[in-house]
């Protein structure tokens, strides 16, 4: 049995790609915090994995039987589907973007992006302590 | 790689609100600015705010898709004048005052404007934030792989 990074990588490579991409999300949010009639946006990250979850439940276990079968659990295409945040309270100028909020999640996502770096380099010192056989 | 276009977002940001707290001091400095006639007296100058759409191009892949749909910051569309009417007051001894006695100061509203200049230098620190947060994301990917 080959190994792959794939395969030794699992998830977490793609989680760190959803990650990346709600920051550019968020930061996007907070940098429009003062246009008028902006809407606040953000992917659904519990959707993504759900959706995955629910769609493709053997992908979870990683037995690909086949060279096509796909490795990771989540696919960054998920995160195509963005929603509009609800607001807590309406706004003059038909802006959503509350800054704080937005700051509290881009905080969250940036701490759950070093977690999914954390798994990732630790899987690498793994292979590595493997290949070195020390 | 969608960690860079924070930098571009975010300093989008910056320099929108660097634009809005150039007005407020221009505002402020001109707010006693008088005049002796209606068309030539300072106005308040406002700057307006618009998202940056990136248009979609064809051959886009789908995470390509998501990072335009994102948007790509903040623009100022224009600055606008306010319509505000002009204070006129009744001062005939005024160096500047016209035939009637009458000088023209600036519809500038100094407290609007400090507001303003606030809620601007809040927003340009929390994009600093962004940014750095953005730039450390950017430096542990660097080191991954290395013990």
């Amino acid at each position: 049995m080959a190994i792959t990074f794939d395969k030794a990588l699992g998830i977490h490579q793609q989680a760190l790609l959803v990650r990346t991409q709600r920051a550019e999300i968020l930061a996007n949010n907070i940098v429009n915090a003062d246009t008028p009639n902006y809407k606040a946006r953000d992917i659904d990250f519990r959707g993504i994995l759900n959706g995955e979850m629910s769609q493709n439940a053997s992908q979870l276990k990683l037995n690909a039987t086949q060279a096509s079968h796909q490795s990771g659990l989540m696919d960054p295409n998920f995160a195509a589907e963005m929603m509009f945040r609800t607001p807590l309270q309406p706004s003059l100028d038909g802006n959503t973007v509350d800054v704080q909020q937005e700051q509290a999640e881009y905080a969250k996502n940036a701490l759950a992006y070093q977690a999914s770096y954390t798994f990732l380099n630790k899987k690498f010192t793994g292979l590595m302590n493997a290949i070195k056989g020390e | 790689m969608s960690l860079t276009n924070i930098f571009n977002i975010a300093g989008s940001g910056m320099s929108a609100q660097s634009i809005r707290l150039n007005t407020v001091a221009s505002n402020i400095a001109n707010a006693e600015s008088v005049s002796s006639s209606m068309d030539t007296t300072y106005r308040a100058r406002q700057p307006v705010f618009a998202l940056i759409q990136q248009q979609v191009l064809a051959g886009q892949s789908a995470n390509e898709v998501v990072a335009s749909g994102a948007g790509q910051g903040v623009q100022v569309t224009g600055i606008v004048e306010s319509d505000a009417p002009l204070r006129q007051q009744y001062e005939p001894t005024h160096p500047m005052a016209n035939e009637e006695g009458y000088v023209f100061y600036p519809n500038v509203n100094v407290v609007e404007e400090m507001t303003n200049m606030i809620s601007a230098s809040r927003s340009f620190q929390t994009n600093a934030d962004i940014m750095g947060t953005a730039k450390e994301m950017m430096q542990r990917v660097l080191q991954l792989g290395q013990a």
